[in-house]
């Protein structure tokens, strides 16, 4: 097994309702790392990020967290394994009943013994790496979609963890959030150091931000490359994508080309 | 689940679910008195008026005292209270549930290792297992109270005389099998809610059908339940 690698996922096949929806899938997430998950809706993309903290667990293979297998974790095993996750879930998840400091310190009340002048100091950092000390007192149902994205983003590394996990972090989002949310995710792995995992269909968001793209349709991964490697690529799937939202080749790739 | 649940009661004192506990014991409680009330009062004078009416023919109005009184504390209080809270708190929990089951917050609070049932299913459980008792003896005492009423203003029976007739003819034991019961509809209105919630799939239409599924499952279980513990200690 590479030591490097923060993510291991080894011939994983998973059967939902009869239908196929992942299928032998193996790839390397190294350290450090932005792995960014590309597919169309249905392509098996958000099911591949839940089979990394045992939100659902493979019928066939097996998938690595650094030296321990989470798909074979008994339920003593899994609270650790998923403590080194935070995940930032496609609709932010956070408890409504809640205001934005209470759903950030969630965790650490509920798992710490940190007391709460401590508690409150560390949730206020966290507010504040992401531009929402404003935010403390208010409810979710107060904010807009981008401001609930970065409320659940603190919640996800209060903890600090070793790894983020991102579901669809710019769907629902206008563009100059989506760039924000970019920005965010880019600057969380430079400043902590995070392994990221991040599932879209954003392309402009996955060449912004990732160190590599892997592709899946139909529940395989079709390719594996740098976001430079990614708009040269020959795959009729991955051009498919390219040209479905305008990203077209011009000499040398510098960043994003649009027409 | 509610096994789980039960085994978490053991925290229910803990610093991190206090404030749960007594938030859900608020809505349970205090939030459920209006309704309770009414139907509570209406209920007693209903069972006042038509036993009254038919005891009348044979001049023993005086005895629908004991007639409201043991209907109530033995069947219609806990029977009552039940249905109520099974359609107001329990419909709400499985909103709520489904709701955040949707929306991916269950999964939030898994993948945080914080237990649902802890978190969520113990407080509610708690909450219905301190206060389906005590608003069944709320249901009871006004249900009692009603009957009075109508027996004075339309059956021509005192005060006293209901009272007295009451008292005289009350068993602690309908009292105690009444309160099993309330305990047991508290049991089956989380557990029914907790379930629906949780299985919750398809965005609001799931909800909608966790809340219908909650209401009609608890009903039905409510009544079979009721006659069953009933025929276990009377018949």
């Amino acid at each position: 097994m590479s030591g490097t690698a923060a993510i291991r996922f080894e011939g994983v096949t998973k059967r939902l309702g009869g239908r196929t929806v992942l299928d032998d899938v193996s790839f390397e997430v190294p350290r450090g790392e932005t792995f960014v998950i590309v597919g169309s809706s249905g392509s098996g993309k958000s099911v591949t990020l839940k089979h990394m903290i045992r939100l659902l667990t493979p019928d066939e293979g097996d998938v690595w967290v650094g030296d321990a297998c989470i798909s074979r974790a008994d339920a003593r095993e899994l609270p650790a394994l998923r403590d080194r996750f935070g995940v930032l879930f496609q609709g932010a998840a956070l408890l409504q009943w809640l205001t934005v400091g209470d759903n950030v310190a969630l965790p650490l009340r509920e798992k710490t013994r940190m007391p709460a002048a401590e508690i409150d100091e560390r949730v206020r950092a966290r507010l504040r790496m992401l531009n929402l000390e404003d935010a403390f007192e208010k409810y979710p149902s107060d904010l807009s979609g981008g401001m609930q994205k970065r409320v659940g983003l603190a919640r996800a590394i209060v903890l600090d963890p070793e790894i983020v996990l991102y579901d669809e972090p710019t769907s629902g989002l206008d563009p100059v959030t989506s760039r924000l949310i970019d920005d965010l995710i880019e600057d969380l792995r430079r400043k902590l150091g995070l392994t990221s995992v991040v599932v879209t269909h954003d392309l402009h968001s996955a060449l912004a931000i990732a160190s590599r793209i892997a592709v899946i349709h139909r529940g395989r991964i079709v390719e594996v490359s740098t976001p430079r490697e990614f708009v040269r690529s020959k795959s009729e799937i991955v051009q498919g994508f390219l040209e479905a939202q305008y990203i077209t080749r011009r000499g040398d790739w510098e960043g994003m080309v649009t027409p | 689940m509610i096994g789980a649940a039960f085994a978490a009661l053991r925290h229910v004192l803990s610093h991190r679910n206090r404030h749960e506990v007594l938030f859900q014991m608020f809505v349970t409680g205090i939030k459920s008195l209006g309704v309770i009330t009414v139907v509570a009062m209406f209920t007693g004078m209903i069972l006042a008026l038509q036993t009254g009416l038919e005891l009348r023919r044979f001049g023993q109005e005086v005895n629908i005292g004991t007639a409201v009184t043991v209907v109530m504390v033995r069947e219609m209080g806990p029977f009552m209270t039940g249905l109520v809270i099974a359609a107001s708190v329990g419909s709400a929990i499985a909103a709520q549930l489904a709701t955040m089951t949707v929306s991916e917050e269950i999964a939030a609070l898994e993948v945080m290792s914080i237990d649902p049932v802890r978190f969520l299913v113990m407080p509610r459980l708690a909450a219905l297992l301190v206060m389906m008792p005590i608003l069944t003896i709320y249901m009871n005492v006004l249900g009692v109270v009603g009957g009075a009423i109508v027996g004075q203003t339309q059956l021509g029976v005192s005060l006293a005389a209901y009272f007295d007739n009451a008292i005289q003819y009350a068993r602690n034991k309908d009292l105690y099998v009444g309160l099993f019961k309330a305990l047991v509809f508290g049991v089956i209105i989380t557990t029914v809610a907790c379930q629906q919630g949780f299985q919750a799939t398809e965005g609001a239409v799931g909800v909608g059908q966790a809340t219908r599924r909650t209401v009609v499952i608890s009903f039905l279980t409510i009544l079979a339940l009721g006659y069953m513990i009933t025929r276990a200690f009377y018949a």
